[in-house]
């Protein structure tokens, strides 16, 4: 199911116009804000289709900007998100995409913070309801309606088993997970989403477990 | 959620005894794993920033981030108090609410998603000005919405609910759809007729296109909410006289799809086509552009 409950239609509360160029547009900046896990001290944001047409007077450069800056959909600094950007030290590039997209409503975002460099590409499918296509070029399928993890590893056997063996310890029930590798026990990006938020203890075990290079949390829901 | 169709929303609500309504609170309640004071509590804040912002926009002159539109609900609540309106008294309220909250929705102002944005005034208007007529109290209006709600879902998961994706029919033509049916059980009526009064809502605004001036959601938007407000009550009538849907509600959604996935690209929110690329739409664009320079 594309939309999950009845807060998926009826909601979000969002400062408008438009809850697909907007409100969507924010939720996407801010899951790539949190990937990275800071504020970016730069970002290029690459627009598609309809998001590429008609940008501006939805005002989805300052909703992809004000999430990349963590605020959610009805936070009423989203029309001044460009001064803010300035003052917490964000550079960002506005680019039109090339090339068809996945989706009529369509963003890349690349961010880099502190040496550390991340990408997220998503679809804004209406009603303020993402779709997450890629994480630092893995497929992600993620929806942002759950706590997510976000871990890097590598592509070797029993990773996943782990994964799943620490967050049953944890007492975590997983809804959705989504694995994808760029090649044979090469690098390889798994996508968890859960019940309820991970706690700081599940993440010590799982960056502890071997071949775990990275764990995020995205977080949509607080 | 147990239901995926309307026909099956229906038929759990026969067979077990229960209004949409209560069938939405129980499988929310299910799905997310809260109590059901929280989900009936988040839903009741939800109602006040919808009838605060039926209020900002009544009450003061809102005017649009491109200031090309604004004033219009107060415009249309004056005239709804000041004289006999064609619509009569209460469709005019309902016209006026809905045109308010979509105006206060492109001033960048604070509105909830029914079920988008774009289509933000059809649900408060109708809701608001329901509960000024009929005495209804907040709590029986917020439960109204998770009907509203359950109808949207079916909608959204079978066809769309964005412009983007298959046109205006999918946004204005869903919150009309999911008003109607939502008032259709706030009058009483039962599971059936709020499943009618979605198919003859959705009958009416098949193959709208999404054609925004200048890309806002502006001209015509807002309007198009406002009539809308009117088109959802007005079905609610007929499916509470009795009157049906002959094409199955479900159907009908399937037909949304339809209709919408040949829609070309031009038609759906770009503002390459339709009303934006009139000679006057491209007028307003150019206007726009010059103020503010697009950087791409």
């Amino acid at each position: 199911m594309r939309f999950k409950n009845v807060f998926s239609i009826i909601g979000p509360v969002m400062v408008g116009p438009s809850s697909s160029h907007t409100a969507g547009a924010v939720r996407i900046g801010r899951v790539a804000r949190q990937l990275l896990g800071r504020t970016p001290d730069q970002a290029v944001i690459t627009l598609y289709g309809s998001f590429a047409e008609t940008y501006s007077g939805h005002g989805t450069d300052l909703a992809i900007v004000g999430g990349l800056l963590n605020m959610d959909t009805d936070d009423d600094r989203i029309p001044e998100a460009f001064s803010e950007a300035e003052k917490a030290g964000m550079r960002f590039e506005l680019r039109r995409g090339t090339g068809t997209a996945p989706h009529p409503n369509f963003v890349k975002i690349e961010a880099a913070a502190d040496g550390k460099e991340i990408s997220v590409s998503g679809a804004s499918i209406g009603g303020g309801n993402i779709e997450i296509h890629t994480m630092n070029d893995f497929a992600a399928g993620c929806s942002g309606y759950y706590p997510t993890l976000v871990i890097a590893h590598d592509d070797q056997v029993g990773v996943l088993a782990s994964i799943t063996a620490a967050a049953s310890d944890a007492g975590l029930n997983i809804g959705f997970m989504n694995v994808d590798r760029k090649e044979r026990q090469g690098a390889a990006l798994t996508v968890v989403e859960c019940d309820r938020r991970p706690d700081g203890a599940l993440l010590d075990a799982l960056s502890s477990l071997p071949h775990i290079h990275g764990v995020s949390v995205v977080d949509l829901t607080s | 959620m147990r239901f995926r169709t309307l026909a099956e929303l229906m038929r759990i609500c026969r067979q077990e005894s229960l209004t949409i309504t209560e069938l939405m609170i129980a499988e929310q309640a299910h799905e997310t794993g809260e109590s059901r004071e929280a989900i009936v509590g988040q839903m009741a804040a939800y109602y006040q920033v919808m009838k605060t912002a039926v209020h900002k926009g009544i009450e003061s002159d809102v005017q649009s981030r491109s200031g090309l539109v604004g004033g219009d609900a107060r415009k249309v609540n004056e005239h709804t108090a000041a004289s006999e309106p064609c619509v009569g008294e209460w469709a005019g309220k309902a016209m006026a609410y809905a045109l308010a909250v979509s105006e206060v929705n492109a001033s960048m102002g604070r509105i909830v998603a029914t079920p988008t944005a774009g289509s933000c005034g059809i649900i408060p208007g109708v809701f608001v000005s329901a509960q000024e007529r009929f005495g209804w109290t907040d709590e029986k209006m917020v439960n109204g919405l998770f009907c509203a709600g359950a109808i949207g879902y079916v909608i959204a998961n079978n066809s769309f609910i964005s412009g983007a994706e298959g046109g205006c029919q999918a946004e204005v033509g869903s919150a009309i759809g999911m008003a109607a049916g939502a008032l259709v059980e706030l009058r009483g009526g039962s599971p059936e007729q709020s499943v009618h009064a979605v198919g003859l809502a959705l009958k009416n605004t098949l193959g709208l296109i999404c054609d925004p001036v200048a890309g806002l959601v502006e001209i015509p938007c807002i309007v198009r909410n406002g009539l809308g407000a009117v088109n959802a009550l007005a079905a609610a009538d007929m499916a509470l006289a009795g009157v049906r849907s002959a094409i199955p509600s479900d159907e009908v959604i399937g037909v949304m799809l339809e209709v919408g996935s040949k829609m070309p690209g031009e038609l759906r929110e770009t503002a390459l086509g339709g009303l934006a690329q009139t000679p006057t739409g491209r007028k307003l664009t150019e206007k726009i552009n010059a103020a503010k320079p697009p950087s791409l």
